[in-house]
């Protein structure tokens, strides 16, 4: 693959005992750009599991105030039918948050499976799985996971979940790929094999620990990917249109013409809280990366362009 | 030699791939609902119609490998099947007449986000630490924001408050399509939006994506040495640094494609744009799974092509591809 060989993976470097990595994860918490993302999507998972028993407003129930802008009575104002856009955005968080985990945690599993199975095995093995992985990785994602969510009867959270996480995996397997491959060479590999630990034993507890950072962060990056997702199902009709998430807000929205009205209060918050969520969960992943990857701070660098380390070749690349 | 047959042999594989699953939904899929719209449908077209919906949808009782074999042969001879909503007119037609509109826009599109924003990826990544760094944050932020979301944003703020651009639309409806200036005056006009709206969402990949690895590469020995030399800066920005380190964006050109690709069909959705992606919508819209799974088709094989194009730049730009292996 042309591309493989770009993506060797950045925690290639700190490979000590796992107790050091353990205690080095202190500091990465103290990381301004990890503490505001893990800010913001607490705050927003906080919101989806406790927002509906606060705000106890009913986000289908029709009202008479139509189309009203923001006012006390209704924070972010209401529908074409007079219903409380907060409400609808709070009660949606619960599926969106649900799927976007739901689907970035399955796919992250999916991943892992392929991606380190393939990488510490090596061989036909290795060749079948990274084909299987680069082939999943071109086709285009939203055009698989339409035609897939058409054919699919309920529409439900979960399956929708499951539908979008087929698609969604690849790209997850192959940074795992690469960067079980580098770890397996390493020596306490070696040595733990020739003490005879099996393979799932130096698979679970030798090679796993070590790629915890790349694991969350493909995992974040998943999660992203799923609520964008999930987002653009709904937003084409594709999703349960009487249960609220970001996306069927957008998709009565759209449908409704509120862009036409100006009812801009309708459309701006689901897309804001989308956002947010992505742009936190992205902050936490280039927080990691830094962390691993230093020469990709940028802070405490700035009278000189280069970071003192020698190159040693290795690109911390990511898409 | 070795590299390119190897490339177009993995795309050929993943096309094999793409038809086999869009083959195979229809069957695996728990309650097949082509099945009671063609039972709706029957008596409104000729036998033959049906004969060959069935086939594609694989309402059959023959056996799954030959009804495969059946499926193959229809594809081969440009067969995608009769459109439901479209009736009478064929998939085929009703892609063909939208293509053009997509490649256009999406073309563009990804064109202009991808120089753009490898520009500015080096110039962030040169000036590390300075003011530029804060577009770091900002592109974040529009990154993961969904296409179709500020494509809603754009059209109220420029079409609705400002009326700067139409609502909607690929050309104003007192032209008709043709080679004439006054239609591809309007067909450009209609596309400044829905164009703006793609480069602004995707252009922070190819930013990140430069920036990281023009660091990366800032650090190595032959940039220390051009500097020792006394090269100017610029020339070294460019000539030395940029130019090694765009090699992984063109390589990652595939991954980034089908991104902008899946939110360009959103976009047109939005904008109403006459391109595939809004095709796409009516066939979901109107349940119209023969134009659903032949939109499928058409974008993943114009996905594949694109990408084995990239790929060939690549294999000519690095010569380490073309040293076997």
């Amino acid at each position: 693959m042309a591309a493989a060989g770009t993506l060797t993976a950045e925690a290639a470097q700190p490979a000590g005992p796992p107790a050091r990595r353990r205690a080095g994860w202190v500091p990465a918490l103290r990381a301004p750009k990890i503490a505001i993302g893990l800010g913001i999507v607490i705050l927003f998972i906080a919101v989806a599991v406790f927002g509906p028993t606060i705000y106890r407003v009913n986000p289908s129930s029709t009202s008479t105030d139509l189309l009203q802008g923001p006012s006390a009575a209704h924070w972010l104002g209401t529908t074409q039918s007079g219903q409380d856009v907060l409400a609808q955005l709070i009660v949606g968080a619960r599926i969106s948050m649900f799927v976007g985990f739901v689907g970035g945690a399955i796919a992250t599993v999916l991943s892992l499976f392929v991606g380190v199975l393939g990488g510490y095995l090596g061989g036909v093995a290795d060749e079948i799985l990274s084909v299987f992985t680069n082939i999943f990785l071109v086709i285009p994602a939203l055009p698989l996971v339409i035609i897939l969510a058409g054919y699919l009867p309920g529409k439900g959270a979960l399956s929708v979940a499951i539908v979008i996480s087929v698609t969604g995996w690849a790209w997850g397997a192959r940074v795992q790929r690469a960067q079980t491959l580098s770890i397996r060479k390493r020596d306490y590999i070696e040595a733990a094999r020739i003490a005879g630990e099996g393979t799932m034993r130096i698979i679970f507890s030798e090679i796993l620990p070590n790629e915890i950072a790349i694991v969350a962060s493909s995992f974040l990056f998943t999660v992203i990917f799923a609520i964008l997702t999930e987002a653009g199902l709904a937003f084409l009709g594709l999703a349960n249109l009487s249960s609220w998430s970001w996306g069927t807000m957008l998709y009565w929205a759209q449908s409704d013409s509120a862009l036409q009205v100006g009812a801009w209060w309708w459309f701006v918050p689901p897309g804001m809280c989308i956002a947010l969520v992505g742009a936190g969960l992205s902050m936490i992943n280039f927080g990691i990366d830094e962390f691993v990857n230093p020469r990709l701070r940028s802070a405490g660098i700035s009278t000189s362009r280069r970071p003192a380390r020698p190159s040693r070749g290795q690109s911390g690349r990511r898409r | 030699m070795r590299y390119v047959t190897r490339r177009l042999g993995f795309y050929l594989l993943t096309a094999v791939v793409a038809i086999t699953i869009n083959f195979l939904v229809p069957h695996l899929m728990p309650g097949n609902p082509a099945q009671i719209l063609i039972a709706n449908f029957r008596g409104r077209v000729s036998p033959a119609a049906v004969k060959s919906i069935s086939a594609l949808f694989g309402i059959s009782h023959a056996p799954l490998w030959s009804q495969y074999l059946t499926y193959w042969r229809q594809l081969l001879h440009g067969n995608l099947g009769i459109s439901f909503s479209f009736y009478p007119a064929t998939v085929a037609s009703v892609i063909e007449r939208s293509l053009p509109w997509t490649i256009w826009l999406v073309g563009t599109a990804t064109v202009i986000s991808f120089v753009v924003g490898t520009l500015m990826g080096i110039g962030v990544a040169w000036r590390r630490g300075s003011w530029l760094d804060a577009t770091v944050p900002v592109t974040t932020f529009f990154s993961a924001v969904p296409y179709f979301w500020f494509g809603l944003v754009v059209v109220y703020v420029f079409g609705v408050v400002l009326h700067w651009f139409p609502l909607f639309g690929g050309y104003s409806s007192g032209t008709t399509i043709g080679w004439s200036w006054s239609f591809m005056a309007s067909a450009f006009y209609y596309s400044i939006l829905p164009a703006t709206t793609i480069v602004v969402s995707s252009i922070a990949g190819w930013l990140l994506g430069m920036r990281n690895m023009m660091i990366t590469t800032i650090g190595d020995d032959y940039i220390v040495l051009a500097e020792a030399e006394g090269l100017t800066e610029r020339r070294i920005m460019l000539a030395y640094a940029a130019r090694n380190a765009i090699l992984p964006s063109i390589a990652d050109f595939a991954l980034s494609l089908g991104f902008v690709v899946s939110g360009a069909i959103l976009t047109e959705i939005v904008f109403s744009y006459p391109g595939i992606g809004y095709v796409l919508y009516q066939a979901v819209d109107n349940e119209d799974y023969p134009l659903m799974q032949g939109v499928f088709l058409v974008i993943t094989l114009a996905v594949l092509a694109a990408n084995l194009v990239a790929d060939l730049c690549y294999g000519a730009l690095d010569p380490r591809t073309r040293q076997g292996g």
